[in-house]
């Protein structure tokens, strides 16, 4: 529902200065026409009074019941009818008031009515007109808040299940680990499920829309590459270059990981050999850039590995739904090393 | 005795079989492998009774491996997830192991292998292969061997397909592979927008067409940007019409 316009103090403040200025006008007016000073303010208090008592009726209906488009024609009607009872209301009340004890007054009132009417159903249209104006601008505002409402929870909720697709893959070849080292490395097996359930509380933690330091998600990352090494041993290794200066940046969080992953299934599975992984983080044009590297095979990689593949694709689609830019993610093969390259702006957090 | 070989790439999955294997004294682990070409290489060598099988692993998958031998040992999958296998394990009568699994599930594997040894494994194994193969991961690639080698051919790379007895030729640049699986399969598994079925003995990769010419009769040939001339049949035609859409 709606609030009514008399609710805004402005609008009240006006309203009432309006209606104080049309009464006192109305007195003056009819005094000038030789009525004795307090019939004339006596006539316009009833004669205000009672249209204010109208003008109010029509605020607060419209407050329930706004017209749509060939309704238009029902409250023109509307205004017509209340002015005439109005009118006639008024001649009714006047006579036997001010007309019992004032000489002419009868008159004047009889030969006043048209113009009385006029103005009133003037006043009367005008007040509506202001009303359904401000009532439906009311609307609108009230139906923009609650889409941009519902755009703002449907984006947080896709960016929540876009950082939840945790590999099942990941996760159960790690419990596999786990359980090898158990009967042979017990001590090893207990600090990889300390590792594994950091990684899993990271995961669950954080919030979607959380910006967090590049340190923060490198140490992240860390306990991802720990638990990796252990899985594929000697063949997996990693290289990490980041400049001191770049550590106190930002970008949201959980979006390393994924890159990183993607890249070390990439170089994993895509070569026999060992399989190094390179990661730098430099500032270029007040962006974040930081470069994934990893070898693959440029004569059987799968195709779709040749664009951005699956765990590339939401990341591309988180950067969209946090920056509304689709140039952030690039890739690019370069002989046997394949570049994964993305950027965050910085100055926003 | 009996001889084992697994096949994993990762080390400490390969030791938990180990570890469980030294309480089957029947059984000999004979190699270990990190890859499906050491795979290839350990099965054609040892010729082993069993195998221990991961399926996701470097440059081959354990499927395409298992493809690649003429006829494939008995084979326990060991695997983390992967949703379209474990469905096409459960229609098969191949046993599977998902991983982390304990003693007594590989023990019950053991003794289900060895019940079934007697009867002939190869057949399921072969449906197996038949079913994965058309999942969609699988039908993005052809793995051939040619010679001792493996050749992974993606399949945009293919020119187009031939039958030839029991095998189907995979025309490429580089000449042609022969991989023993049906027409049909092939019709099924690879992509219809991309391959078409032109001839009862022909599958043509229609980004490769540069024009298609009247024949003899109804028929058509389609030329190919190698040159290559594929015979396109009456109902053939009509399906290349409808996929180029023409």
């Amino acid at each position: 529902m709606a609030t009514s316009p008399l609710r805004e103090k402005k609008f009240l403040l006006a309203f009432i200065i309006f209606w104080v200025v049309m009464t006192i006008d109305h007195a003056c007016v009819l005094y000038w026409f030789g009525m004795p000073l307090k019939a004339a303010m006596a006539d316009s208090a009833i004669s205000n009074i009672l249209l204010l008592i109208l003008s109010l009726l029509v605020i607060n209906m419209l407050r329930f019941y706004m017209p749509r488009g060939e309704q238009h024609v029902n409250i023109f009607a509307l205004c017509l009818i209340l002015s005439l009872v109005w009118i006639f209301t008024l001649r009714w009340l006047l006579k036997i008031s001010i007309g019992s004890f004032t000489v002419g007054y009868s008159t004047l009132l009889q030969q006043s009515i048209p113009i009385r009417f006029s103005i009133g159903f003037l006043l009367l249209g005008c007040i509506t007109l202001v009303s359904i104006l401000w009532f439906s601008q009311k609307e609108q505002k009230e139906n923009e808040t609650r889409k941009a409402d519902a755009e703002k929870l449907a984006r947080e909720a896709e960016l929540f299940k876009l950082r939840q697709q945790l590999q099942p893959h990941f996760l159960f070849n790690s419990l596999n680990s786990i359980n090898a080292l158990i009967g042979t490395r017990p001590e090893e097996a207990r600090k990889m499920v300390q590792q594994l359930s950091d990684f899993l509380r990271g995961t669950i933690k954080k919030e979607e829309t959380q910006w967090v330091t590049l340190q923060e998600e490198l140490q992240y990352l860390q306990l991802y590459l720990d638990i990796e090494k252990v899985r594929f041993g000697n063949r997996l290794s990693t290289e990490i270059n980041v400049a001191d200066e770049v550590l106190q940046m930002k970008l949201p969080a959980l979006l390393l990981q994924p890159i990183v992953e993607n890249a070390i299934k990439f170089g994993l599975y895509d070569t026999t050999g060992d399989t190094v992984i390179r990661i730098d983080a430099s500032v270029e044009n007040h962006h974040l850039m930081i470069r994934v590297q990893n070898p693959f095979d440029p004569d059987t990689a799968s195709p779709h590995h040749k664009g951005t593949g699956f765990g590339l694709q939401s990341i591309q689609r988180r950067l969209y739904l946090h920056f509304a830019r689709t140039d952030l993610l690039t890739t690019a093969a370069n002989g046997t090393i394949f570049n994964t390259i993305v950027k965050i702006p910085q100055g926003k957090s | 005795m009996h001889k084992v070989i697994i096949i994993d790439d990762e080390p400490l999955a390969r030791s938990i079989v180990i570890e469980y294997l030294q309480h089957h004294t029947q059984l000999e682990l004979v190699q270990e492998c990190g890859d499906g070409f050491e795979g290839l290489k350990a099965i054609m060598q040892h010729k082993p009774d069993l195998i221990f099988l991961d399926i996701q692993m470097p440059k081959i998958t354990g499927f395409e491996m298992l493809e690649l031998i003429e006829q494939p040992p008995a084979v326990i999958f060991t695997t983390a997830f992967d949703e379209y296998a474990i469905k096409a394990f459960e229609s098969h009568a191949v046993d599977y192991l998902l991983k982390p699994f304990n003693r007594e599930r590989f023990d019950k594997a053991i003794t289900k292998w060895e019940e079934q040894k007697s009867k002939a494994p190869d057949k399921s194994t072969q449906d197996l292969l038949d079913a994965v193969s058309l999942s969609p991961s699988q039908s993005q690639r052809i793995v051939v061997k040619n010679g001792s080698k493996i050749k992974i051919i993606p399949v945009h790379d293919v020119f187009y397909l031939e039958a030839a007895d029991d095998y189907v030729k995979v025309h490429t640049q580089e000449g042609y592979f022969l991989k023993n699986k049906t027409m049909n399969h092939f019709e099924q598994a690879l992509d219809g927008e991309q391959f078409v079925r032109s001839h009862r003995s022909y599958i043509v990769n229609v980004q490769q067409i540069t024009r298609i010419d009247p024949n003899e009769k109804d028929n058509h040939v389609a030329v190919l940007r190698s040159g290559a001339r594929v015979p396109v049949s009456r109902s053939g035609y009509g399906k290349l019409k409808e996929v180029l859409g023409l």
